[in-house]
This record gives C-alpha cells, sequence and structure tokens, in this order.
C-alpha cells in the first residue's frame, strides 16, 4: 500500500473510476454538442443564447465543467508522479512536484469557479 | 554477423558504452545465448547470466534488439528481418529500468522486493486437512496463465510504469503472481490482499499498454490478469 495525499481520492479505484466515468461525460457532452451544431444550421446569436441558457444546457455544462477538471487532475497528477520524480530532479523532485501540482490546482479551481460564473452567473 | 554489446564494468568504466564484435554464425539460426556462448569464448570479460538454456529458470533476460525477451529461446531469426543472415547487428543490452551490475547482468532486487509484497504463497487459516486441500478440475484451470510465470522479469522491465515508479507500482510480473493467488479457491485471504492493492500506484498505475503481454516468453497475460484484479477491487468497493 502506497500512501497519496494529493491525488484526488486517495484512493487508486477511486480515481480510476472518476477517470473513466468523466471521460464518458466528456464524450457524451461532444457527441451531443456535435449534433447540435450539425441539425440546429444557420446559428445565430439568439438561438445560441437561448441553447446555452436553458436548464438542461446549464447542468449539462456544469457537470462537464467538474469532468473536465477531475478528468484533468488524475491525468496530469499521473504526469507529475511519474515524471518530476528522484530520476529526474534528485533531492528537488518532492518540491517539484509540489510546486507543480499547486499550479494545476489553482489553475483548475480558477477554471471551476469563472466557469460556474460563466453558467449561472446570469441566471 | 556483427554483434554490438552493451558493455559496463562499474569498477573501470566511467560510463556503459556498446562494444562491436563479429561472430561467424556459418548462417545457422543460433539461438542469442549460443551467440553469446561464442563471443564470451573471443571475450571472456564479458558478463551474463544463464541457466537452464531452455526457457525454464528465466536467468538470461535481456533486451534484444530493443525488445525485451530470453536469450536461450530467441532464435536469430525471430530478432528481426537480416539479423540472422548478417544484414542487421544483433543488438544486446541490459534488461531496462533496473541498476546494472555488469554488462547484462542486472540487479533484480527492486523487481524481487516487488514479488515479495505481494505475498505470494498460499494463505489459509483453516484447519489443514488430513492429507491435502482439494480443488475441483474447474478452480484449477482458473490458476492456467498465472502461475508458469519464470520470473524473468522481461514484462516488468518492458513497463514504463515500473521504470518511473519501480519502488512504488508492483509491475505485471508481481501483479501476475497477485491474481495467481486471488483466483486460488485454495487461498482465503482475499481481502487482505485486496486492501493492500487499493491505493493509486500499486496496482493502478497499469495504464494497459500491453507491452508485457507483447514480450512475456512463456505467452502469459499480465494486462488481463491486472483487469481481473481490478474488477475484483470494483465489485469490493462499489
Amino acid at each position: 500500500m502506497v500512501t497519496s495525499v494529493t491525488s484526488l481520492g486517495r484512493n487508486g479505484l477511486y480515481d480510476w473510476l472518476i477517470q473513466r466515468v468523466s471521460a464518458v461525460v466528456i464524450a457524451l457532452y461532444v457527441i451531443g454538442m456535435v449534433g447540435f451544431l450539425v441539425c440546429s444550421g444557420d446559428l445565430d446569436y439568439g438561438t445560441w443564447s437561448a441553447f446555452m441558457g436553458s436548464t438542461p444546457m446549464r447542468i449539462a455544462n456544469t457537470l462537464m465543467l467538474f469532468s473536465v477538471a477531475a478528468h484533468t487532475w488524475i491525468g496530469l497528477w499521473s504526469v507529475t508522479t511519474d515524471y518530476l520524480t528522484g530520476m529526474t530532479f534528485g533531492k528537488a523532485a518532492t518540491g517539484v512536484r509540489l510546486v507543480v501540482q499547486m499550479a494545476i490546482a489553482l489553475l483548475l479551481l480558477v477554471y471551476i469557479l469563472w466557469g460556474l460564473l460563466m453558467i449561472w452567473g446570469g441566471a | 554477423m556483427k554483434v554490438s554489446v552493451y558493455r559496463y564494468n562499474p569498477e573501470t568504466d566511467r560510463e556503459p558504452s556498446m562494444k562491436e564484435y563479429e561472430v561467424e554464425t556459418n548462417g545457422k539460426d543460433l539461438m542469442v545465448l549460443e551467440v553469446l556462448n561464442l563471443l564470451k569464448e573471443q571475450d571472456p570479460s564479458l558478463a551474463f547470466r544463464r541457466s537452464c538454456r531452455e526457457g525454464v529458470c528465466g536467468s538470461d533476460g535481456m533486451n534484444i534488439n530493443g525488445k525485451n525477451g530470453l536469450a536461450c529461446i530467441t532464435p536469430l531469426s525471430e530478432v528481426a528481418p537480416g539479423v540472422k543472415e548478417g544484414k542487421k547487428p544483433l543488438v544486446l543490452r541490459p534488461l531496462p529500468g533496473l541498476p546494472v551490475v555488469r554488462d547484462l547482468v542486472v540487479d533484480m532486487g527492486v523487481f524481487y522486493q516487488q514479488y515479495e509484497k505481494v505475498q505470494p504463497y498460499l494463505q489459509n487459516e483453516s484447519p489443514a486437512p488430513a492429507i491435502e486441500r482439494l480443488q475441483t478440475p474447474e478452480d484449477r484451470a482458473k490458476l492456467d496463465g498465472l502461475y508458469e510465470c519464470i520470473l524473468c522479469a522481461c514484462c516488468s522491465t518492458s513497463c514504463p510504469s515500473f521504470w518511473w515508479n519501480p519502488d512504488k507500482f508492483l509491475g505485471p510480473a508481481a501483479l501476475l503472481q497477485s491474481y495467481r493467488f486471488l483466483a486460488d479457491s485454495r487461498d482465503d485471504a482475499t481481502e487482505q490482499r485486496l486492501s493492500r492493492l487499493d491505493d493509486p500506484f500499486s496496482l493502478f498505475r497499469c495504464h494497459g499498454i500491453m507491452n508485457c503481454v507483447s514480450v512475456c516468453p512463456k505467452g502469459l497475460n499480465p494486462t488481463r490478469a491486472i483487469g481481473h484484479i481490478r474488477s475484483m477491487l470494483l465489485e469490493r468497493g462499489v
């Protein structure tokens, strides 16, 4: 058993499951969005605004927002723990990894808050 | 034919280098180990491990023209097109990702430590029967494709996840053995075994790229075994 406090769920199965579930949400969103764009013909601002402002789309966008954030964190956490290790950075590895992970976490937090503001701000 | 061999003696060399040799094979489809034996006659300082010379002991795992395999059961004709004919050189390197002791000999310590972590022995708390613990033919069949592993380390040392985190990710060989005991109807330590695999590294660092399957000299499938363990964890955790 390897202890890890910076992984999303601090548990391999949880992270693995979230990674798969979020991938399905992202795939369904992209398919739905492409379907809408293909079927909507000449798109004007009014149609787009009404579509994105509807409650189902706001919920879908929120799900997409959290899915992208979780998926990104789990994926990049794996990348940082693979490549930013003692093999590449020696004794400085823990510091380097922590700084990079915190920077990614902060960016994702900003992304979530900004996204929520865009989606629900006008509600 | 030309043979290029990784040479490194930590007592005399500042860094490893590739040394070129010329070996006469008379066009025969020799095993790579036979070529190494011919090289050893030329240059007795060359170090490599070998024992059974028939793919049972797992001693002579090495990187042959970029792919891990057992030298004793890899014929030149299977290494790469043109190698047997002498059109391309035979390139021999130690197993990747493990510290080199000398030339083609690697320190397998971390590999065995990971093997030890999965407690590769039968655990059963119930009183021992008079003769032996019986198993149905169906239950016994579940161990096929698992018990044949010879611990040559070809799979684990071809796995990038093992290269980057050899102390945290158990690697395909140890995980195959872990499932060998999880699948055994006579073992009752399933819960304890699974609870040790639940972290983000030990098992879940496997991304399913299947290098292990492609190099296993015994034709085993560690990726499938890892998938079975993941399913068991999922059933237990959901």
